[in-house]
């Protein structure tokens, strides 16, 4: 039986600009995440998600704008996170268009915001994101304010919890593994995946097709978010964008290069076909599977 | 000679789900939208979309509160096309059994039941509920409905954990299968149109229905 999946372009934002980290830290200007949210789109992503990786009043108010205008022109489901921190914020950010949020850090400090949340707008509205580290061999903490901020917070336990109190969907993160290209955090997706009964998407360290095949077999993830592999392909083929340089390290929009050998730049159709021949379906390869 | 105006759709809004999307979609194939809890206003309308997320009984209580139930049973004779998404399409049935039983609209016959993928003894894991994701919808026979145009196999975005179970096959536009288990996608019986998918999130083709939408409405 083949299983369905989604491939998930994970865009960090920071200000007007699309960044890209290595363990969420030392931020590289890609381009303007509008272009790339359209290149996704019309290369079969199936949904996507923008992370505000600074969360400032000013991010919040240039996030929100980006996402109208995202939304205004992208017809598949986009998620939004980064600083999100009470129902007015989610409320204001459904609004903007998107159609689910993805809440970290405010979830953590204060978990009834997730079961508020939930009654409010729905349970399927609800991702709540997990940065976790592998603090000791086999246990993960969960962490705020992108991998920064220890919270005590054992990982797997918290994707429990937030379960239970009302998450529609668990964005799991491996600090570890996020930029490096060495592959998602097989052990710890299969972990929270088979705990868990709502979807499970796998985020973190995809340098290569296998990775993702990976996640998804040996990680029993329900989707992938993949960014690095993605981007660095997509940056190839947009055209070069303005950008400010005060957002971040713009000297990579110079070199065209990946930060490492690991990271190999793909497609979201490239991806799709590959999963497909291990049997997942995605929105690119769901035509005419009655019996999928 | 002024421009006709675009006809205009009234997007139910009582306090659940994205109505944001709905009016985007509706937008951009040139359809006016309000979004609105006026049960005037619904009436005045040209086509009345149900959106929804959330739970069955919750969605009821507030259309009972808002005092739009009569307003939207009476709506298909009177003339006035309705469309129900995601929840908004279950809210058309007789009655879900989602946490209790509730009564539906009672538009369409039938019962709205939970998803009930069967074990998959692969090697690959659980199916989960709910389904979150593109999945194709299968039917054909679709010229005289909103999904015409609209391949057979196509795919379409759901996310959902429960489905409907129309009495009559006949009220069946489309069937899709999740985890074994064939359920109904999208469903029509005369002006009430429903579909379990959100077209609007649905790239391209589910765009499309919104077009047929369009030119329905659009006198020639």
């Amino acid at each position: 039986m083949s299983r369905h999946t989604r491939i998930i372009p994970r865009l960090d934002i920071k200000g007007p600009n699309l960044v890209k980290g290595i363990h969420l830290e030392g931020l590289r200007v890609l381009g303007r995440p509008e272009a790339f949210a359209r290149w996704y789109y019309e290369n079969g992503a199936d949904e996507l998600i923008y992370l505000d990786v600074v969360a400032s009043l000013y991010g919040r108010n240039s996030l929100l704008d980006i996402v109208r205008r995202t939304s205004s022109e992208i017809f598949i489901p986009l998620t939004v996170g980064g600083g999100l921190r009470s129902v007015d914020d989610i409320r204001d950010t459904l609004r903007a268009g998107a159609d689910k949020v993805a809440v970290n850090t405010a979830a953590v400090r204060t978990p009834s915001l997730i079961a508020e949340a939930a009654r409010r707008f729905g349970s399927s509205t609800i991702v709540v994101a997990i940065e976790a580290i592998e603090t000791s061999p086999g246990t993960y903490e969960a962490f705020t304010d992108n991998g920064r901020e220890a919270t005590g917070v054992n990982a797997v336990e918290w994707a429990g919890r937030a379960v239970e109190l009302g998450a529609g969907e668990i964005l799991l993160t491996s600090v570890d593994r996020e930029g490096t290209g060495r592959g998602y955090d097989v052990r710890l997706t299969r972990t929270i995946a088979e705990m868990v009964g709502v979807p499970v998407i796998a985020a973190g360290g995809a340098g290569s097709i296998r990775h993702v095949t990976e996640a998804l077999v040996d990680g029993r993830a329900d989707a992938v978010a993949v960014a690095s592999m993605l981007h660095y392909y997509a940056v190839r083929v947009l055209p070069p964008p303005e950008v400010e340089a005060a957002e971040g390290n713009t000297e990579f929009l110079r070199s065209g290069r990946p930060p490492n050998r690991d990271i190999q730049p793909a497609t979201v159709a490239e991806l799709a076909l590959a999963i497909g021949e291990a049997g997942f379906v995605t929105r690119t390869t769901a035509m005419g599977r009655l019996h999928a | 000679m002024p421009e006709r105006a675009a006809p205009s759709v009234a997007i139910v809004d009582y306090g659940l789900g994205n109505l944001f999307s709905v009016a985007q979609a509706c937008a951009a194939m040139g359809l006016r939208t309000t979004v609105t809890s006026d049960a005037d206003e619904l009436q005045r309308s040209a086509c009345i979309v149900l959106p929804g997320v959330g739970a069955f009984g919750d969605a009821m209580s507030a259309l009972s509160r808002l005092g739009l139930v009569a307003v939207l049973q009476r709506a298909p004779e009177d003339g006035i096309p309705l469309v129900g998404i995601c929840l908004g399409m279950q809210l058309l049935m007789e009655r879900s059994r989602e946490f209790g039983v509730y009564e539906g609209l009672g538009l369409i016959p039938g019962t709205v039941e939970r998803l009930q993928p069967e074990h998959d003894a692969g090697t690959i894991g659980a199916i989960k509920v709910p389904q979150v994701g593109w999945n194709g919808i299968f039917g054909g026979h679709w010229d005289a409905s909103l999904l015409k145009g609209v391949a057979n196999g196509e795919p379409m975005y759901f996310v959902h954990s429960y489905a409907v179970f129309p009495s009559r096959e006949d009220d069946v536009l489309a069937r899709s299968s999740y985890g074994g288990v064939s359920f109904c996608s999208a469903i029509a019986r005369g002006r009430v149109t429903g579909f379990q998918f959100h077209p609007e999130r649905s790239g391209p083709a589910g765009l499309g229905i919104y077009r047929n939408l369009a030119a329905a409405l659009t006198p020639r």
